[in-house]
């Protein structure tokens, strides 16, 4: 089966600066393709050089299969949801939705027809002779959405369309984003520097930055098995420490931070050697936290210390802990279960992890 | 505090009403009562639509009447069609230093009289002046050519002096509508002509209009224009008032004519807000 | 089309062709103007009789310089003073106007609102005549009635500038009011806040926030004043501001001293709103 869309070595430079430095990536029909990165890493970019809004220096888009270089915007088969939605004001909701159709030449009825559906399909039913300016935000994106939809692309590019919601709504969003695209069946490119949009509706993610893709994967892999340092500190939060290696063992070493701790983590796959200046991942979840030491027994990291202070946020409260040595602090998610329900700070307690958990990379100076 | 805000209001609110009434509204009503007077001997009148009739009798009169709007609807449309292609190249064709660079040369000439640039263009289309002599040293022609004097004339100056008055309005709209929407529309399919005529134009429309007014405005009631470059036969109808008031010192015709003008402008602003649904407080405010 | 949509290279080649050629058609007549004020010639038109100062400095017949010339002089003279009392009125009841309609609510705010943009819709012509044909029937009265002649509403400078007042109070209102408009508030209030009094309150954050639009609005009311003839054409009595001098000049033919004159006025002119935009530039 061709992919809906296919980037090949696509490379972007301004004025001297690489933007996007040989990027490649292919996205299978009917799936949900995340760009996601820091501001500034080159994923708008590539999301308007598809769109046909910047040529690209060097390199190829193909669309079903078919090169799209030469094919101006307005006759490309991908259409556009913008940052700002760019719903036109000087039109009503039909109009909007009409306007790629009237374009294609379609006839008055059908336009009206296909209108109709697609606001049902939105679950805006009725709301066509309304303007622009009196639907809320979550309508005013579903409408945008719509605008597109109905012109059949082969793929969606949406530009952080959630970024003007409040926080609220964007969950929301979220949600009806990911029904929206199976219910309309066709490959989303979304493009976020937010990461819980894009672990929750991806099939697949591609964490961007400086102008290239770090790693290209499922949601899972990118949280549990990320491929660079860079990943393993943009997705997820990590307790982060360096230090160097002083001992390998098959695939599991074990290293001495830079404030004085011992630690085990796994290199899985990547070539670390004694000595070596390394990062290490570990992220707070993946810590237990316990009162007794010998619950922690089979953990290969562990560690006896106090809680210097208690971060309450609902279900995702943590505590931080200072290891009694003095040798450094641990960020650790907190059971909900209430048995540490308890805990205040100045308390007692040790906390373990395997060194599974514990991601090794070569440090990179940053 | 109460009484206090209460005379603050107060202080406010009488230079603006002293103004309004007493150099607008009062004077205007005052130019309809005298335009109602007809001069029966020495000093004595009495009220008729005597200065009316005279107006609509009188071919010459109703027909400088009609030619300046005419004249004036012209400039103001061959301003706009000028001025868009240039307004819509300073919004959007062009950023930063660039941008507000060409938007400050558009202004220069409005920043000296209009007598000064009417000067400017006798300079050039006179039969001693600049083109004529340009067109001699080409051997396009083999004599002077005498281009002032004439209905052509009168347009180029009205359309140069009123250009800024349309440019910038227009920038000032253009430049209010996002990047992102014109993209969109091209995105969803449609071509230069199709996103101009169904989001580029309806956007721009508040300043359209207003430039429209201004200019028309402007053109209607120029005096200075149509007798500088057009000669004795311009036959404006500002040149009826000033000659009535100043020359003839029939002051009851003259205030006629100048109600009629008054009508005739405040007819076609109001027309052209009521066709495109803006209003005045929109388009000017 | 905008830059992000390709174009060919032909199309955006004639555009800017085309932008090129209205700024020609902008500057075209300013250019020839000032070029003629230094033709040694006694008309402002070819051939080019060789480069000459006479039009500035001159002091003898035929050649008599602007800085030579009296009546010249005396109506530059008499515009200053005109345009200065314009703007200054001007900018008090703009700002007097652009408060009531910022800071009140009231009824038939609207209405009035319309009434105040009315004199930008009005043809300087009519409002000349009104003004003139009302001060006139004053006057009359006022002498009919008690033998006073207030020689103040007989044609002359003082009605040219209550003319001119008449319609460039509605284009400072305009320009403070925006200004005003995008004044935040609460700015106030915490002056307030901080044991300022009502008026201290405007007077140490509020005015201070409105200078450079303060600013720029007499700028503008100096140089519409300065240019304006229409009105002024109407209300005119002996003393003839700027303008109206020289359209006397040019009905009876022009000599290269109006190309001085207009040189003098241009630069004037772009240095008052040099000043102005710097002013805008820095706040």
């Amino acid at each position: 089966m061709t992919a809906d869309l296919d980037c090949i070595d696509l490379t972007k430079q301004f004025s001297g600066v690489t933007a996007v430095d040989q990027v490649s990536f292919s996205v299978p029909p009917g799936s949900f393709f995340s760009i996601l990165g820091p501001s500034g890493c080159g994923k708008t970019t590539i999301m308007r050089m598809i769109a046909g809004f910047l040529e690209p220096t060097d390199g190829d888009i193909l669309i079903k299969g078919k090169s799209v270089l030469n094919v101006p915007p307005n006759k490309r088969p991908v259409n556009m949801v913008f940052q700002h939605l760019a719903l036109f004001p000087m039109m009503n909701i039909a109009d909007n939705i009409g306007y790629g159709l009237r374009r294609a030449g379609m006839g008055k009825t059908e336009i009206a027809y296909k209108v109709d559906e697609a606001l049902e399909r939105i679950g805006l039913p009725g709301i066509g002779a309304r303007k622009v300016d009196e639907l809320s935000g979550g309508q005013k994106q579903r409408v945008a959405i719509a605008r597109c939809m109905v012109l059949e692309p082969d793929v969606l590019l949406l530009d952080e369309p959630l970024g003007a919601l409040d926080l609220k709504l964007r969950e929301r969003m979220k949600v009806e984003l990911k029904s929206l695209q199976a219910a309309f069946d066709t490959t989303f490119v979304y493009i976020t520097h937010d990461q819980s949009e894009a672990l929750v509706m991806s099939d697949k993610i591609a964490v961007m930055n400086n102008g290239s893709f770090e790693q290209v994967g499922t949601a899972r892999d990118l949280y549990y098995r990320p491929d660079t340092a860079f990943v393993a500190g943009f997705v997820g939060d990590s307790n982060r420490w360096r230090g160097q290696v002083t001992k390998t063992e098959g695939h599991c070493l074990e290293l001495r931070t830079e404030t004085g701790m011992t630690l085990r983590g796994v290199a899985n796959g990547r070539a670390l050697s004694v000595g070596e200046q390394v990062d290490v991942f570990v992220r707070p979840e993946a810590v237990r936290i316990a009162h007794e030491q010998a619950e922690l027994s089979r953990f290969d990291n562990q560690i006896s210390g106090k809680v210097t202070s208690l971060l309450f946020n609902g279900a995702a409260s943590r505590v931080i802990v200072s290891s009694d040595a003095g040798l450094g602090e641990v960020e650790v998610n907190l059971p909900q279960s209430g048995e540490f329900a308890d805990l205040v700070k100045g308390s007692d307690v040790h906390i373990g992890w395997s060194s599974d958990q514990g991601n090794c990379f070569a440090a990179r100076e940053s | 505090m109460r009484t206090e805000a209460k005379l603050g209001f107060a202080l406010l609110l009488t230079p603006l009403l002293l103004w309004l009434s007493l150099l607008i509204f009062v004077p205007h009503v005052d130019i309809f009562l005298v335009s109602l007077r007809e001069r029966i001997g020495v000093g004595q009148y009495q009220t008729s639509l005597a200065n009316y009739l005279t107006f609509f009798q009188e071919p010459l009169y109703l027909w400088t009447f009609l030619r300046t709007a005419v004249m004036s609807s012209v400039a103001t449309l061959i301003t706009l069609v000028i001025a868009f292609p240039v307004s819509y190249y300073i919004a959007k064709m062009i950023k930063g230093r660039a941008q507000s660079a060409l938007f400050l040369l558009c202004l220069v000439p409005f920043w000296v009289s209009e007598l000064v640039r009417t000067f400017g263009w006798m300079i050039l289309l006179r039969e001693t002046g600049v083109f004529s002599n340009v067109l001699q040293y080409l051997g396009l022609v083999d004599g002077p050519v005498e281009m002032l004097y004439n209905d052509g004339a009168i347009m180029v100056g009205l359309v140069y002096t009123s250009m800024l008055f349309m440019v910038v309005p227009l920038v000032t709209t253009l430049e209010s509508l996002p990047d992102e929407i014109i993209e969109a529309g091209y995105d969803l399919g449609g071509n230069g002509i199709s996103v101009l005529r169904e989001i580029i134009i309806p956007h721009a429309m508040p300043g359209i209009v207003s430039g429209c007014i201004v200019v028309f405005m402007l053109s209607l009631g120029n005096y200075l224009t149509p007798t500088m470059l057009g000669g004795k036969e311009s036959l404006w109808f500002t040149e009826l008032i000033y000659s009535q008031f100043i020359v003839r010192f029939n002051w009851e015709l003259g205030a006629a004519f100048g109600f009629m003008l008054l009508i005739l402008s405040s007819a076609i602003v109001w027309g052209m807000l009521k066709l495109t649904g803006q209003s005045l407080e929109k388009t000017m405010g | 089309m905008i830059p992000s949509i390709p174009q060919s290279r032909f199309l955006t080649t004639a555009y800017a062709a085309y932008v090129t050629l209205f700024f020609v058609f902008l500057a075209l007549p300013l250019v020839v103007v000032a070029a003629f004020a230094f033709n040694d010639s006694q008309f402002p038109s070819l051939p080019w009789e060789g480069f000459t100062l006479q039009w500035f400095f001159g002091s003898e017949r035929p050649m008599i310089g602007v800085f030579h010339e009296r009546s010249i002089l005396r109506a530059i003279g008499t515009s200053v003073f005109v345009a200065l009392l314009v703007s200054a009125l001007s900018v008090l009841v703009g700002m007097t106007n652009a408060f009531l309609f910022n800071r009140y609510k009231f009824r038939g705010q609207g209405i009035l609102y319309v009434f105040m943009l009315l004199p930008l819709v009005i043809p300087g012509i009519v409002l000349g005549i009104s003004i003139l044909v009302f001060s006139s029937r004053v006057a009359n009265g006022l002498w009919d009635s008690y033998q006073i002649d207030l020689e103040i509403l007989r044609p002359g400078l003082w009605l040219v500038v209550l003319g001119q007042f008449s319609f460039i109070t509605t284009i400072a209102t305009l320009v403070i009011g925006a200004r005003l408009k995008k004044f935040d508030q609460t700015l106030e209030e915490a002056a307030l806040n901080l044991g300022a009094g009502r008026l201290t309150a405007i007077r140490t954050v509020t005015l201070p926030y409105l200078a450079p639009a303060m600013i720029g609005a007499f700028v503008v009311a100096f140089l519409m004043s300065f240019e304006n003839f229409n009105t002024t054409l109407m209300l005119v009595g002996s003393d003839a501001p700027l303008t109206i001098a020289m359209f006397d000049r040019l009905k009876e033919g022009s000599t290269p001293l109006l190309n001085a004159v207009s040189l003098l006025l241009m630069i004037g002119s772009s240095c008052l709103a040099l000043v102005m935009i710097a002013f805008q530039r820095k706040s």
